[in-house]
């Protein structure tokens, strides 16, 4: 499959990268593991006439945490966030998620930025973030904003981003001594998308749940915050019941379509499991256990 | 666009359309058809191959990426005639049936025993899950790995003593 005619531009630094998206706006795209871009392309359901390639920019990639959060440029592979001490130590949703994704050689060239700029529900970076209350930086030529993560994602494979901007990173604030996450995924096999995904993440204070983040994967037409879910734990005890009631309400939340990976009523019973599972997972690790 | 890409260790001049793939770069432009095609989508990891020495799928990247860059293929996994212990282990052990996914399973296989020389059953088996074997030949290409990573091991042993 050959995909439509395009310029190849390849800039080194951030600063050519923004001026190109200046001059092509929406007649660019931005490519950075292409492992979303290229195959739509090759299908043509995307033939830009420009392609601006990030790959190269060096201040795009790695990871620093400081100052209470954890920035990652846009352009870090999902294999080197698989690695990560500081994900495993710091940010176990974030761990449990990235291994899950694909399969390992598409993670070779995968990015963080680029999946949640793709904004697919199926995508897992989306829920990871919502459950983290993350925010992303788009830059241009004239300045940057912040974006809280809940106003990036618009509908299937549409953010609000601008034409000419560019999302250069995520910063995720960093949690407390005693908080915990899990990222729970149903897929057939390695590398398909998820039958349903959810990732989770929880804080304790004195006995009780002082903050809680849910996000879904593939059960919505964007990821899914059930926020009635995270409302009914924020100040209870870390109980059985409370998080039987938070996957219930988050199962209520989610509105999954019936296709080749299951029933609608199946999905929204995985959903009420993982929430379920993942808040008692998360719970553990929050309590050092 | 004029590109360099050093492929198996011997740079390479190609002027290519931007959104020609790398595979077919591989295979059309440089005639080097070791490299597969299979599913064309990124699923099937036939098309395994490696830039600067990390597995990536060949079908989804456009050749100019390589610009620049180092490209390992299965033609540049044998040196001098001799055959890299990873082919050898693959042959002794019956590590391929049709033979389709054979170039990719090497050199997955390859870069996993250069980042990890002594993988477990379990990290092996992760580590070929982005590469399909349609015969279902699992079993003995886990069995080859693993003796490469043995046959690695006993042949730097001597070099680590005397060193």
């Amino acid at each position: 499959m050959l995909p439509a005619r395009f310029d190849y531009h390849r800039p080194e630094t951030l600063d050519e990268a923004l001026e190109l998206m200046d001059r092509f706006g929406d007649e660019a795209k931005v490519l950075a593991g292409g492992m979303s871009l290229i195959p739509l392309m090759k299908l043509r359901f995307a033939s830009p006439a420009n392609v601006v390639d990030i790959n190269r920019i060096a201040e795009l990639s790695g990871m620093s945490e400081s100052g209470g959060e954890l920035r990652v440029m846009a352009v870090t592979r999902n294999s080197e966030l698989e690695t990560s001490d500081l994900l495993r130590k710091r940010y176990p949703v974030m761990a449990a998620a990235a291994p899950l994704i694909s399969d390992p050689i598409v993670r070779n060239r995968g990015t963080i930025g680029g999946a949640l700029a793709h904004a697919d529900p199926a995508g897992d970076w989306g829920s990871v973030m919502l459950a983290l209350r993350a925010q992303v930086v788009a830059r241009t030529t004239s300045g940057e904003r912040v974006i809280p993560i809940d106003d990036l994602f618009e509908t299937t494979f549409t953010t609000t981003l601008l034409p000419n901007e560019i999302l250069t990173e995520v910063k995720v604030p960093a949690p407390n001594a005693r908080s915990g996450g899990a990222y729970l995924k149903l897929e057939r096999k390695v590398g398909d998308f998820a039958t349903v995904g959810v990732a989770v993440q929880l804080s304790l204070d004195d006995g009780h749940i002082s903050s809680a983040g849910i996000g879904l994967t593939a059960v919505g037409t964007t990821n899914v915050r059930p926020g009635e879910a995270e409302e009914t734990l924020v100040g209870a005890e870390p109980t059985e019941e409370a998080f039987a009631e938070a996957g219930r309400r988050a199962a209520a939340a989610a509105e999954p379509m019936t296709d080749v990976r299951g029933s609608a009523e199946y999905k929204r019973h995985v959903v009420e499991v993982f929430v379920r599972r993942g808040l008692a997972l998360a719970q553990q690790i929050a309590q050092g256990s | 666009m004029q590109i360099t890409v050093t492929v198996n260790g011997t740079e390479r001049k190609a002027d290519i359309e931007p959104r020609l793939l790398l595979v077919h770069l591989i295979r059309d432009v440089l005639g080097l058809t070791g490299t597969h095609i299979g599913c064309d989508t990124s699923n099937c990891g036939a098309c395994t191959v490696l830039l600067d020495d990390v597995p990536v799928k060949s079908c989804t990247m456009f050749g100019v990426q390589a610009d620049g860059r180092s490209i390992t293929t299965v033609e540049g996994l044998a040196r001098n005639g001799q055959l890299h212990p990873i082919q050898t282990a693959f042959k002794e052990e019956h590590g391929l049936q049709c033979g389709f996914c054979t170039p990719a399973m090497l050199l997955t296989g390859a870069a996993l025993l250069d980042r990890n020389p002594q993988p477990t059953e379990e990290e092996i088996r992760w580590a070929i899950s982005g590469n399909i074997c349609r015969c279902t030949g699992y079993m003995n290409i886990v069995k080859a790995i693993e003796a490469a990573g043995q046959a690695m091991a006993s042949q730097k042993a001597p070099a680590a003593t005397s060193s």
